[in-house]
């Protein structure tokens, strides 16, 4: 039962931390454009550090 | 060519303003509209480029248009085919990125920054993709926690277990089910049951009763069906969206491709102006190869107008000052100025929206296969439910057991796999049409499509590919002489002359003083002998029987017997299959158009058509296909034209090229790309199978049913029989879905024609 009282909550939280990183990703337009994003990873570009929006 | 009165109004317009530079400057304009400053020294440019297909396409624009001077960013999005450029407006010109796309092989048009449907689009998908992960996020905890007390967690254990659960379920449920209750509430409200009616009652019973449960410490708490349920609808619910979204960005990718404005002759030039600012009575300027805009009376100039799209005539029109054109024909090969006679809804194209509006007022609604299912589906669990109650009371039970039973019914009859059974088909088909070049603009089209019997043409643009192939003539010298002069010109009879001479491969004499006649045709010297080539009457021909059926161009040499070349609107090179194809499939065929009886004739004939009609309006094509409905049959409507798009409304499913008229396009189900008319019998083949699957699909929904509802009502349906039965079958309705990605056929040769990288 002791346990239970550590392990839900941790639970709880890591399944928190997955709700708040997809959030994330869906405010951030990481879901926009899924076509290009597929294709992007197949063409090098000169310049690799672009800003990645 | 001073002398020609045509170059004389240009002239008078604008020094030297030609037919190209008036373009670009419109084009420019257009482009400077679109440009929205969103910090100081920073402007924002969207575009929409329809050429982008792979990731070549977006790699190369992205670095060819960073290269433009002035160009801070830019970033290209393949799915919704936009480019979104952020410029230094000091440096750079909204013209100067277009060109730099144009260059790269990308023709673009500006997005509007106003576009604020496109906008809330956007924010509701966002919306529903956010509830999707909410009651993800949801139904993963309640499930873990539910797996821990089905595993024999008892006493307090599982009275903690039930509270934690509810705590996430209820908020999660509120939150992510609203779309559900909304719809249901309004369909409740119109007396009508949808799907979402029996959806929200098994959710919120479920959550209700659950919350009973854990107030009186209950063994039997069912949160994880409850969030369960609301998370794969909503899967459902968003895929459905994605592929409306996905169809609605092209759509509105292609009703950008036509200018809606003119160049109108002011006191301070000529200017371009948006059709709304252009009033009746404006002299209208109209440069050769450019639409017609407006309706309006020729004041000056001389040209051939194609009328392909307005009355579908194969034939160009000459004009001359006095004539009447009509907005949507194309001006060939003089520059000319009209006075507008009726803009807006006065006009030809405002009926031709009249009549559209009519006909989808009278369309009748054909209820979707889901919410057919639904309104038989409901009242029976609902029933079912009643007596469940009913029978465990009469046998002595308290009416809490009989509540709870009769609710466990509702709830393991879960509708879960009939929400799901017809969007997750759709959805899948029409990804599946998309990659085919068929654009589908929602799923109800192709269930309308599935029930088609019969299907009507329009010949012009549609059966054929709208452009002129010259018949093989007789004498090649002559066709050598007029080839020579054909190639001086851009009207599209002799572009097809000389590519036809080229291609046969003819030896090209020399022609010389070359001279367009606006409205004629050419002449000039061919080896030194005066040579006209045009229409029959300024070359000095009488027109024979022969151009009944065909559109001639007659060519006089020297002092020769003038020679005629025939040209066929050829049909598209699969029109024959195609039509054999639909026939195979019981359908019946028939053409309706609006040219002329001969050529429709001639095309039926070698199509194999019994059935056509010819010289129709706009308003017989209508009446037509509302008399066919009227009597009981189910138009397909494939059109192209202005004049079809009435047609389009009414018929019960329509489809219409991408290269055919905006407002054709705008009023049909789906618009198909390329230069096959394959995509209309894949169409129909899909939406048969599309049809199979979902009644599969309910099929499925109902068989489990028909193990899980006994068991509930005779009260074992624990909330672990509920989640395995609900998911299960779930699965299985999204599998059966998923074979709908596989080609029925081989894929049309445009979905494979790859963009250069």
């Amino acid at each position: 039962m002791s346990n239970l009282l550590f392990l839900i909550p941790a639970a709880l939280f890591l399944g928190g931390l997955g709700l708040a990183a997809f959030i994330w990703s869906l405010k951030s337009g990481q879901y926009d454009d899924l076509d290009g994003a597929a294709e992007r990873i197949l063409h090098e570009d000169d310049d690799a550090g672009d800003d990645g929006r | 060519m001073g002398c020609c009165p045509a170059d004389a109004a240009v002239a008078l317009a604008g020094g030297d303003l030609s037919p190209e530079a008036a373009a670009r400057a419109r084009r420019a304009a257009e482009l400077d509209a679109a440009l929205r400053e969103t910090r100081p020294g920073v402007a924002l440019l969207q575009l929409i480029a329809p050429g982008m297909k792979c990731g070549g396409c977006v790699a190369s624009l992205e670095r060819g248009l960073k290269a433009v001077p002035g160009v801070l960013s830019a970033r290209a999005n393949l799915t919704a085919k936009r480019l979104t450029v952020e410029l230094d407006p000091k440096k750079a010109r909204a013209l100067d990125v277009a060109d730099a796309a144009e260059k790269l092989g990308f023709e673009t048009w500006p997005l509007e920054a106003a576009d604020a449907a496109d906008a809330a689009e956007k924010r509701e998908t966002r919306d529903l993709l956010m509830r999707v992960g909410v009651a993800g996020f949801a139904t993963m905890n309640v499930m873990l926690l539910s797996v821990s007390v089905w595993s024999g967690a008892d006493g307090v254990t599982r009275d903690l277990m039930h509270w934690i659960s509810g705590l996430i379920a209820v908020p999660a449920v509120a939150y992510a089910g609203r779309p559900f209750f909304a719809s249901a509430a309004a369909s409740l409200k119109a007396r009508r049951l949808n799907m979402d009616c029996p959806i929200s009652l098994a959710i919120i019973l479920a959550t209700l009763i659950s919350l009973s449960e854990v107030l009186r410490s209950g063994p039997e708490a069912y949160f994880d069906a409850a969030i369960m349920l609301t998370f794969l609808l909503l899967v459902g619910r968003y895929l459905d969206r994605l592929m409306r979204a996905r169809a609605r960005s092209a759509a509105s990718a292609l009703a950008r491709l036509q200018p809606r404005g003119a160049t109108v002759l002011t006191a301070d030039g000529p200017t371009w102006r948006p059709l709304e600012e252009i009033a009746p009575g404006a002299a209208v300027l109209v440069a050769p190869g450019e639409r017609v805009a407006v309706d309006g009376e020729v004041v000056e100039g001389a040209s051939d107008v194609d009328c392909a799209l307005v009355t579908g005539e194969t034939t160009p029109e000459a004009v001359a000052p006095g004539a009447t054109v009509r907005a949507g024909a194309l001006n060939l090969s003089g520059a000319l100025t009209l006075r507008a006679t009726a803009v807006g809804e006065q006009s030809s194209l405002g009926e031709i929206q009249r009549l559209m509006a009519e006909a989808e007022s009278r369309k009748s609604r054909v209820a979707r296969l889901a919410d057919q299912a639904a309104r038989i589906y409901a009242p029976v669990i609902h029933l079912v439910g009643l007596a469940t109650f009913l029978w465990w009371l009469s046998a002595g039970a308290d009416w809490r057991t009989a509540a709870f039973t009769a609710i466990a019914v509702l709830i393991i009859t879960c509708p879960c796999a009939l929400g799901l059974a017809a969007p997750m088909a759709q959805a899948t088909a029409a990804g599946a049409l998309f990659r085919r070049g068929v654009m589908l603009k929602d799923g109800a089209a192709l269930e309308r499509l599935a029930l088609v019997d019969r299907v009507v043409f329009d010949k012009t643009g549609t059966l054929t590919a709208g452009r002129p192939v010259l018949r093989r003539p007789d004498d090649l010298h002559a066709a050598a002489a007029a080839a020579a002069l054909a190639a001086r010109s851009r009207h599209p009879l002799a572009a097809a002359l000389a590519a036809w001479a080229q291609g046969a491969g003819l030896a090209i004499p020399r022609a010389e003083q070359v001279a367009e006649r606006p409205g004629f045709g050419v002449e000039g010297l061919v080896d030194g002998a005066p040579a006209k080539l045009g229409r029959a009457a300024w070359v000095g021909a009488a027109e024979d029987a022969a151009a009944e059926e065909a559109t001639a161009v007659w060519l006089r040499l020297g002092e020769a017997a003038p020679v005629a070349f025939l040209f066929d609107d050829a049909p598209r090179a699969d029109a024959a299959e195609t039509i054999a194809a639909l026939r195979g499939d019981g359908l019946s065929v028939e053409i309706l158009s609006g040219d002329r009886a001969g050529p429709v004739a001639a095309l039926a004939r070698r199509l194999g058509v019994e059935s056509w009609r010819a010289g129709a309006t706009p308003e017989e094509k209508i009446a037509h296909v509302a008399a066919l409905s009227q009597a009981g049959g189910k138009v397909l409507m494939v059109g192209d034209g202005v004049n079809d798009a009435p047609a389009l409304a009414a018929a019960s499913v329509s489809m219409a090229p991408a290269a055919g008229a905006d407002v054709g396009r705008a009023a049909a189900d789906m618009v198909f790309f390329g230069e096959a008319l394959a995509p209309v019998a894949e169409a129909r083949a899909t939406a048969v199978r599309t049809r199979r699957i979902i009644l599969q699909n309910f099929a499925i929904a109902g068989g489990y049913n028909l193990i899980a509802v006994p068991l509930a009502m005779m009260g074992y349906a624990s909330p672990l029989v509920a989640a395995v039965a609900m998911s299960t079958s779930s699965l299985l309705v999204v599998a059966n879905a998923l074979r709908l990605q596989a080609a029925p056929t081989q894929p049309a040769p445009s979905a494979l024609a790859e963009a250069p990288a």
